[in-house]
């Protein structure tokens, strides 16, 4: 169906987690991350990864772009390891060599950082894998519903976030037509230092940002000509159902949460 | 037929925020527009056309005289939204008009504004789409659409408030001449079809000769009105406001100024052939 968006990394298909209501997704994801930091043994992470893999298989994206995900933050997981293993000072000192010393425990810090890290990573790449973004803001806007008693703008950061996606490919085209157009008069975007390349992309930027505020401005207009006045008395032409799905993917997150718990009590290392 | 819009002594200005100054766009603009006719308004850059076109479903509200809208005045505030359904608005960019990510969801986002029940959208957003001939890409992205068909979503999501009148501010200005075709049609079509009133406001001859009448505006006043025969005859009146006419009547009028037996105020190039043809038959 929506076969030709291209924004975010939504990967289109029909398994059981793509069909899962966003709501429950959402929510799913949330225990999942609780799951990841309350894991204080190994045998809990390889529950949690039987878990993960099971989720995998299931949704079909090739594993080549899981490991995509990963890219981006294996700079921050080393980092965040190396601190973990040298700094913990507590335990027992297995290694010593000047200053660095690593200690047992330091050392199942750091695996459970690395491995932390990942899961994390994984698991949230997956959502927005399954799930397009529409339906992602629709989820959002009706998980945040009960917050518009105390005063959350619910409605309006949904709107705001929709728009947001709907712009993303227009001011992309836009970006790349002031490009040319800044090219064919001379700008340089490709050489000097990176101080100088931050530089040239000023006469990109400043077009493009009024450029923006005029569409803004437009679209306001063409709003209220359709008759918007916020999110009071509206109706919609998709609502979100909960489903046989979500009900059996509950099923399956609760014994798995359950078990997770279990580790930690019975966990054998 | 009846009246549906009808605008009485419209004035309208702005402050001019540097200077504090009042500047006139509208300096008294009487007309009207029956239902199910096919107006064109006709005015170059600056003429006042748009800020016209603002004041017909209360975007902007006159500093002076009155509009009705339906028998409704637009300067009520409880008539708002009720005059706003009455009277559809689709502008020039259709980039800028669309809400949603996804056709079908844009084309819905008017009814959902309204409160309109869910079954009722369905049927509105499909009756919509077929208006304009874009059902089948109900499911696809704005953004993957060429600039016609993005005017013609635009439309239904307009359409489907069921509006009385659409007003169309320079709908083809930014469109390719195939575009415009699509959408000339498409507005002709919901004319003739679907009986809706149609208010084209736009700076090219050829499109307003199309209209059932054509209204010219210059200097925030309305300048010439008629229909389109009679108001493209008047060639050196268009000319001396910076308005051109469409080739075919100049043509025509330039051969009746050099004495031929040929009749001003023709629209369309078959027309012109023939009048041509008939008139060197004669000699």
């Amino acid at each position: 169906m929506l076969s030709d968006i291209t924004l975010g990394q939504y990967f289109p298909g029909k398994s059981f987690i793509h069909r899962l209501d966003p709501r429950s997704k959402i929510l799913m994801i949330i225990a999942y991350i609780v799951m990841t930091f309350i894991i204080d043994n190994f045998t809990g992470y390889i529950v949690l990864g039987v878990f993960l893999l099971i989720c995998m298989v299931n949704t079909r994206i090739p594993v080549k772009f899981m490991i995509k995900g990963l890219k981006p933050v294996v700079f921050f997981i080393v980092f965040t390891a190396v601190f973990n293993l040298f700094l913990t000072k507590t335990g027992q000192v297995i290694f010593k060599w000047g200053f660095l010393t690593v200690t047992d425990e330091g050392a199942k810090n750091a695996a459970f950082m690395i491995l932390r890290l990942i899961f994390l990573v994984m698991g949230t790449s997956l959502l927005t894998l399954t799930t397009s973004p529409i339906m992602l803001t629709d989820g959002i806007e009706r998980l945040l519903s009960p917050f518009g008693l105390i005063g959350l703008p619910h409605h309006e950061i949904a709107m705001m976030m929709s728009i947001a996606l709907r712009f993303i490919p227009t001011l992309i085209e836009e970006t790349d037509k002031i490009t040319k157009a800044q090219t064919a008069r001379g700008a340089d975007f490709e050489s000097g230092n990176l101080l100088r390349r931050i530089k040239a992309m000023v006469p990109v930027l400043i077009p493009l940002f009024v450029g923006a505020f005029r569409r803004a401005d437009e679209l306001a207009t063409a709003m209220e000509c359709r008759c918007y006045r916020g999110g009071k008395g509206r109706t919609r032409l998709n609502v979100l159902k909960l489903g046989i799905v979500d009900l059996i993917g509950w099923i399956v997150v609760a014994v798995f949460v359950a078990g997770i718990v279990l580790t930690n009590y019975y966990g054998v290392f | 037929m009846d009246t549906i819009v009808k605008v009485e002594n419209l004035k309208f200005s702005y402050k001019d925020e540097e200077t504090g100054e009042e500047i006139p766009v509208l300096k008294g603009i009487d007309f009207s527009v029956k239902k199910g006719e096919f107006v064109a308004v006709l005015g170059h850059n600056g003429s006042g056309k748009s800020t016209l076109a603002k004041h017909l479903n209360a975007i902007n509200i006159p500093t002076d005289g009155k509009v009705t809208v339906c028998g409704m005045d637009t300067a009520e505030e409880d008539l708002l939204y009720l005059i706003r359904q009455k009277v559809g608005m689709v502008f020039q960019n259709p980039d800028n008009q669309l809400v949603a990510s996804i056709v079908e969801e844009d084309v819905a986002f008017a009814p959902e504004n309204l409160g309109v029940p869910r079954e009722e959208i369905r049927k509105r957003v499909d009756y919509a789409l077929e208006a304009v001939n874009m059902s089948e890409f109900a499911h696809h992205a704005p953004h993957m659409l060429s600039g016609g068909q993005k005017q013609r979503v635009a439309i239904a999501g307009v359409l489907a408030m069921k509006p009385e009148v659409l007003v169309f501010d320079e709908p083809t200005a930014m469109l390719d001449p195939i575009g415009r075709k699509e959408i000339l049609k498409t507005i002709k079509t919901l004319n003739k079809e679907e009986n809706v009133t149609i208010v084209l406001i736009t700076h090219y001859m050829d499109e307003a000769a199309q209209a059932d009448r054509i209204v010219v505006i210059d200097h925030g006043k309305i300048h010439l009105e008629g229909k389109p025969k009679e108001v493209f005859s008047q060639v050196k009146e268009l000319k001396k406001i910076g308005l051109d006419v469409p080739q075919a009547t100049y043509l025509a009028y330039k051969l009746s100024e050099c004495g031929f037996n040929i009749p001003k105020g023709v629209l369309t190039t078959s027309e012109c052939s023939e009048e041509i043809l008939k008139c060197l038959e004669d000699e």
